[in-house]
């Protein structure tokens, strides 16, 4: 089973600090992680490896220093790991970020599985994974949290919902995004370690990969940052007591209160 | 300090770390209450070949250093003393066959004590040979191609769970110390069964058992080198193995030293938090100088081994018993600095004194290492003149 599996560079930080100027994300003195999601979209692919064989191909979009990014994953058992980089790409959106994953994986080859975590820690969109297999034309199954059955045609998981979970069967090749409860990502091995350190990452630039200029980068990305800020604290709500009808009666009240 | 270690000694340290903060501290409580073997965790060390490092690469292991041994026992260690000795008691186990195996006893043992897929225990102490190693009475008799093993050994780390063990027995009784030979046992031969487990004040994550040999009858292919080569193997792995414990004291100095600044820093009396007061932070640099100048015996001990300096008895006593006294030293102190807290159990400060006090004790008692130091040094001063 060959698998490629998305991943992005995040902060290593659960309060991500924000340029009030410039609207972007202050990176300075933070140290990088693969986004924690992800670890368990990589464990996952490294269990379906280990059960069916074949090979785990990383892939990341990013700037050069997110190379150690693919590096760590090679550590933990990863086959090979490919690099999306170019200023041309810079600024991208989710729209354009999964166009042009889903280019960069057309070019490394067939595959029978794409695996992503469920979203990334930094922008929370959870619109990248399902990007890509739109723009490939392939299923998708988001917040998955077990593989049940897998052939070499089709997968049986367990998706999670807010409540309860769907079982849903999918053919092959197919993109799964994967929760917390799939797994629990394992730790390096030295050798990992050792091998990763030597590993070849190929990158992958605009050159190579001929992608369409008006899709890609600042001007493929439709999305516009209008403003980006921390939400203030929630103040304690409200809560109304009574019969049901007697609280719809007073939550219009209410409401009536505070639109005027 | 920086100690200028390699890219690889730093991929070592890092990765172990990476294995003590999050698969080691948060069980160390659980496994002190429970007396558990930690399996799960050892299981983690082995998939991340830390078994390999004290282990030469053509028998699967990473290449013996003492040095990257060392490193990864202080990192395990900093979160918790018990489950690091099980760990670094596998490399006491095994360093008699490194040492001293011949390729056939190597090529058995050594690749699964390299995968972690067996765990190694060494054993030498019995009931009345505890730094008298010489009044051991675990006998070895040959009959034709087998040995047949009598006695009892006590205090065996890893004693149990282990399923390759090195035990000292007398061949010949009227030859005293130059009458032990060192054979190769495995958990489930006839004859060899475990006694008593013993309920300890530290290092609880690990298990010391009683090991009894009654007619055990073994190949005679396990005996490690020759008949009376018992004590060179026992000296010789000593000598390999006492900057590892060294290494488990000072990891166990560093974590407390760490959990003592991290507490006054928050610790808020008189309106201000407690590390503003002098008193504190002259304890405080007390502690991390003593902590440093252990590591810095510890390493340079370390690296004469792998340097193959032949004789290192003096230096590897050095580091055992002064890392261990510092263990000592700076646990209890930063149990003060906890005040009343460090005291109860809800804190995890004051299992660090339990586990420090063992340091002091095994692979030579503090005693017996500065009369190792002294006697070395009055041998130089003999040779000199």
């Amino acid at each position: 089973m060959n698998i490629i599996v998305c991943i992005k560079q995040v902060p290593e930080t659960t309060e991500v600090r924000i340029n009030p100027e410039t609207n972007t994300l202050m990176r300075e003195g933070v140290k990088s992680i693969i986004n924690p999601f992800d670890m368990y979209a990589i464990e996952e692919a490294l269990r379906l490896k280990e059960r069916f064989g074949g090979k785990v191909s990383i892939v990341t979009m990013g700037p050069p220093q997110a190379d150690a990014a693919l590096r760590e994953a090679i550590s933990m058992g990863a086959d090979e790991g490919y690099l999306v980089c170019d200023r041309a790409f810079a600024g991208s959106d989710t729209w354009a970020t999964s166009y042009t994953l889903a280019g960069a994986i057309k070019r490394i080859g067939a595959f029978d599985l794409i695996i992503c975590g469920k979203q990334a820690s930094d922008g929370d969109t959870a619109q990248v994974g399902p990007g890509i297999s739109t723009h490939l034309d392939i299923p998708q199954v988001t917040y998955v949290k077990k593989v049940e059955e897998a052939t070499d045609k089709s997968m049986r998981v367990e998706r999670m919902l807010e409540e309860g979970y769907e079982i849903i069967e999918t053919p092959l090749p197919a993109l799964l995004t994967v929760v917390k409860e799939i797994n629990e990502p394992r730790i390096p091995s030295l050798k990992g370690l050792m091998r990763a350190k030597s590993a070849k990452i190929t990158t992958l630039t605009q050159k190579e990969l001929n992608l369409d200029s008006q899709q890609i980068g600042l001007c493929g990305s439709p999305t516009q940052v209008v403003k980006i800020f921390t939400p203030a604290p929630r103040v304690g709500g409200q809560i109304l007591k009574g019969e049901i009808p007697d609280i719809a009666k007073q939550l219009v009240e209410l409401i009536k209160d505070e639109v005027h | 300090m920086d100690y200028l270690l390699t890219d690889e000694q730093k991929m070592i340290k890092d990765l172990a770390h990476k294995i003590a903060e999050e698969k080691i501290r948060p069980v160390a409580a659980k496994y002190d209450i429970s007396e558990e073997y930690p399996w799960d965790v050892l299981k983690v060390m082995a998939e991340s070949d830390m078994f390999g490092l004290f282990i030469p690469e053509e028998y699967g292991g990473l290449g013996t250093s003492i040095m990257n041994l060392s490193l990864a026992t202080e990192e395990f260690s900093r979160a918790c003393g018990g489950i690091a000795v099980c760990y670094a008691a596998s490399a006491l186990g095994t360093f008699p066959i490194v040492l001293f195996g011949n390729d056939e006893q190597k090529k058995k043992y050594l690749p699964d004590l390299a995968s972690g897929k067996k765990v190694a225990a060494f054993a030498i102490t019995e009931p009345e040979a505890g730094s008298d190693a010489s009044a051991i009475k675990t006998v070895a008799k040959k009959e034709g191609d087998h040995y047949i093993l009598n006695g009892l050994k006590h205090f065996i780390t890893n004693g149990g769970d282990a399923q390759t063990y090195v035990v000292i027995a007398m061949t010949n009784k009227e030859k005293g110390a130059r009458g032990a030979s060192a054979f190769i046992v495995e958990k489930g031969t006839p004859g060899f069964t475990f006694g008593k487990k013993e309920d300890k004040f530290g290092i609880r994550a690990s298990s010391t058992r009683e090991l009894i040999f009654t007619d055990c009858k073994i190949p005679a292919k396990n005996l490690l080198s020759k008949e009376g080569m018992g004590f060179i193997v026992t000296m010789r792995t000593f000598d390999m193995s006492r900057p590892g414990v060294a290494a488990q004291a000072l990891g166990i100095a560093q974590g407390a030293l760490e959990l003592a600044v991290k507490y006054v820093r928050e610790r808020v009396q008189f309106g201000k938090p407690i590390s503003s007061f002098q008193g504190i932070q002259w304890m405080l640099a007390d502690m991390a100088t003593e902590v440093e100048a252990a590591r810095a015996l510890v390493y340079s001990c370390a690296r004469m081994v792998d340097a193959g300096v032949k004789d290192v008895a003096k230096e590897s006593a050095m580091a055992k018993m002064y890392a261990s006294d510092v263990a000592m030293k700076v646990s209890v102190d930063a149990l003060q600095l906890f005040g009343g807290y460090g005291y109860m159990k809800d804190y995890p400060i004051e299992k660090y004194v339990r586990d420090a006090k063992i340091t002091q004790i095994y692979e030579g008692t503090n005693q017996v290492q500065r009369s190792i130091i002294a006697l070395q040094l009055i041998k130089e001063m003999a040779k000199e003149r």
